[in-house]
């Protein structure tokens, strides 16, 4: 009995309320899933970003930091994909996208520029650590005891080094040439990585919410500026703990340390990398912040002025049912106040974390205004859906579309950088670094 | 064999081999026979005729294994209220499985609305499935190619290669596509292709005790479909997406979305 029951709910059906009139097949498809998969894309293509000002355009400011993003953003690329499988109702089929690309949908173009972005910053990574890489090798290969780990390490080394263990100044300044140049490929990939994310979301000429040729320029800003304030909320967080693992000798906590012995601590030294690192990064942050903002509400007042048929229930959804997510929430606890936290004279690294924090909320609230208030509104204009969050899950379902998957998608970028940073030392403060 | 001439001949031989290969590829039968089909199904709806007795929804979810329970259809019924100070209540209870039983008008989380007699200006019933659009969103968006248009016009999904991603439900401006809660793949009205393709009739059409719905053959201008929909002043739905939908109804409402 109870199988038969669950047959005959239909997916979206349990998150779904509907209202007045809307279509019988009318729910709320993409759910949570799909607001973390622009969320994450964004966080990838906006820490890339943020690493490339230094490597391109020789923001010596952002040197440290920007070797920090370049690692957590590869870190990130994999979690992109993460929430497309699991909104997919068959994620064994997911491969299909690459087999057989079907050009004229815009889901089509992920695997192609998913692969080339992906392969463009394992190879930046590779070029800024290749001396490192091979130093490692030599000093692990000198070693007359080696623990398992060590032996496994070397391993690592010896495969991702693919042989080439010149370090002689003019291979290193062909390597440093090789970084400028895809890090300076790399950013038009990352903004198209995302914008055609937004391009997904904006040529849906059947709603009228998403429908804009904005989209993609709105999410490219945004992207940005979630990158950008992840990088430094979660470098905030890394550097206190590297500092607390100072202070009290701890550095067994650290990847690096663990695999490498040293992690070059001392409490006053990280505080002055992170005090400046931090404060010059939360400038770059306002920049794009104003972007952002100016084309979102752009957006808006231009479809309440030019007021299209579609407007009467994009009204209700804008001002009254998603009242508080859009003006409070987005604008007013995610925009707004983190914009006159950054601007107010005095700034610490305290404040511009927090501020960061809230800034990750507003976008994130951003995306899900989009994705969700997209789909609060029946095609009919008639009616509404509200979407109800499943919080503890009951079956395989709400869980992976619910608060659980969610959660599984926003850790595992940071389970993935505590081991990548074993190999590649994000935090290494070496001069001859790129 | 220098350099220079290796590299001369093969530009050649890939230039001949190529223009022959094209010439194949244009003069393909198959895709000749398809350009110049004399099949093009339509669909015709008549909501003067339409009672809202719902056997066109039963009907098909039998024919076509949808269960009948679950909350979404390959076709349903929608019920028009226009009262008489020009507000419109709309309702659809189940896609109208069962039919219209009750006057109160079903408004999802809002209840349900009685509205009396000498309030209503005019009421009428209209039947709603897939379009089959000559220019369709929903194989446009369809990142596998497991959506597809035929030869014959009709859109049909390959649930081997669905992989549920939700972007033809969400590309469709007429909210016709939902996930089969059995198959979790995306499903819609195929027009009962299985049966049209040998001779039959659909399963709504057939099961419509009004003749409300008709199939036909917008190619053959003796069908009764394309006879009415020639002679006569039909409309399509939101053709302002450039769908160019072909299920065309007479009587069509403004008031109908």
């Amino acid at each position: 009995m109870v199988e038969q029951v669950s047959q005959f709910i239909v997916h979206g059906e349990a998150w779904t309320v509907k209202d007045l009139f809307v279509l019988p097949n009318e729910y709320v498809y993409w759910s949570i899933q799909i607001v973390m998969y622009p969320y994450m894309t964004g966080l990838v293509a906006g820490a890339f970003v943020l690493s490339s000002l230094y490597h391109v355009f020789g923001v010596q400011k952002l040197k440290e930091i920007a070797r920090y993003a370049l690692v957590f953003s590869f870190a990130l690329l994999p979690v992109a994909m993460m929430p497309l499988l699991l909104h997919l109702l068959q994620p064994l089929r997911g491969f299909h996208v690459l087999m057989t690309p079907h050009f004229t949908s815009a889901i089509s173009a992920f695997g192609i520029v998913f692969m080339t972005y992906a392969c463009i910053v394992g190879a930046e990574i590779w070029f800024v650590y290749r001396k490192f890489i091979v130093d490692s090798i030599h000093r692990l290969s000198a070693k007359r005891q080696r623990t398992a780990f060590e032996t496994l390490l070397l391993a690592i080394y010896r495969v991702l080094s693919l042989g080439a263990m010149d370090t002689s100044p003019e291979a290193l300044a062909s390597d440093h040439k090789a970084v400028k140049f895809l890090a300076g490929l790399g950013i038009p990939v990352a903004c198209f990585l995302h914008g055609y994310a937004g391009f997904i979301f904006g040529s849906v000429k059947a709603n009228a919410l998403w429908m804009t040729p904005l989209m993609p320029v709105i999410f490219i800003c945004s992207a940005i500026v979630s990158g950008i304030a992840l990088c430094i909320i979660s470098y905030y967080i890394f550097m206190e703990i590297r500092k607390w693992a100072a202070r009290w000798g701890k550095n067994w906590l650290l990847p690096d340390a663990l695999a490498h012995g040293n992690a070059s601590l001392q409490v006053e030294q990280l505080r002055s990398i992170q005090e400046h690192e931090v404060k010059m990064t939360s400038k770059y942050l306002l920049i794009f912040m104003t972007l952002a903002i100016t084309l979102e509400l752009l957006d808006m007042i231009f479809r309440g002025y030019t007021a299209v048929k579609s407007w009467d229930a994009l009204r209700m959804v804008i001002y009254e049912h998603d009242f508080a997510k859009i003006f409070i929430y987005q604008y007013g606890i995610g925009n707004l106040l983190p914009f006159l936290m950054l601007l107010a004279p005095g700034l610490t690294t305290r404040r511009a974390a927090l501020a960061s924090i809230l800034v990750l909320f507003g976008v994130f609230m951003m995306r899900w205004n989009v994705v969700i208030g997209g789909q609060a509104f029946s095609l009919t204009f008639a009616g509404f859906m509200h979407y109800h969050l499943p919080i503890i899950p009951h079956d395989w379902e709400t869980f992976k579309e619910g608060l659980a998957g969610a959660s599984l998608v926003m850790v595992t970028p940071f389970i993935i950088f505590y081991f990548l940073n074993m190999i590649f030392p994000a935090f290494m403060s070496d001069e001859e670094a790129h | 064999m220098k350099r220079r001439d290796f590299l001369r001949q093969t530009a050649v031989f890939v230039a001949g081999a190529s223009v022959s290969l094209s010439a194949l590829e244009f003069i393909d039968p198959r895709e000749l026979l398809a350009a110049n089909s004399d099949l093009r199904w339509a669909f015709l709806v008549s909501t003067h005729k339409c009672v809202g007795c719902g056997f066109c929804v039963k009907a098909c979810k039998i024919e076509n294994d949808i269960p009948l329970e679950a909350n979404v259809t390959r076709t349903w019924v929608e019920r028009y209220v226009i009262k008489k100070d020009g507000d419109v209540v709309i309702d659809s209870p189940k896609g109208a499985l069962h039919g219209f039983k009750s006057e109160l008008a079903d408004q999802g989380a809002s209840g349900t609305v009685r509205i009396p007699e000498r309030d209503v200006a005019q009421a009428f019933f209209v039947p709603k499935l897939c379009n089959h659009c000559e220019v369709p969103a929903c194989v446009q968006v369809c990142p596998v190619g497991a959506t597809y248009q035929t030869a014959d016009g009709t859109v049909l999904v390959d649930r081997k290669w669905c992989i549920g991603c939700g972007y033809c439900i969400m590309g469709c401006p007429y909210g016709v596509r939902f996930f089969h809660p059995i198959a979790h793949v995306a499903d819609k009205c195929t027009f009962c292709y299985h049966r049209i393709s040998k001779g039959g009739d659909t399963a709504c059409a057939q099961a419509c005790p009004f003749g409300a719905r008709m199939i036909g053959n917008l190619r053959d201008p003796d069908d009764p479909l394309t006879r009415t929909v020639m002679t006569d002043r039909v409309g399509v739905l939101r053709d302002e997406y450039g769908t160019k939908p072909q299920v065309f109804y007479l009587g069509l409402s403004k008031e109908v979305r």
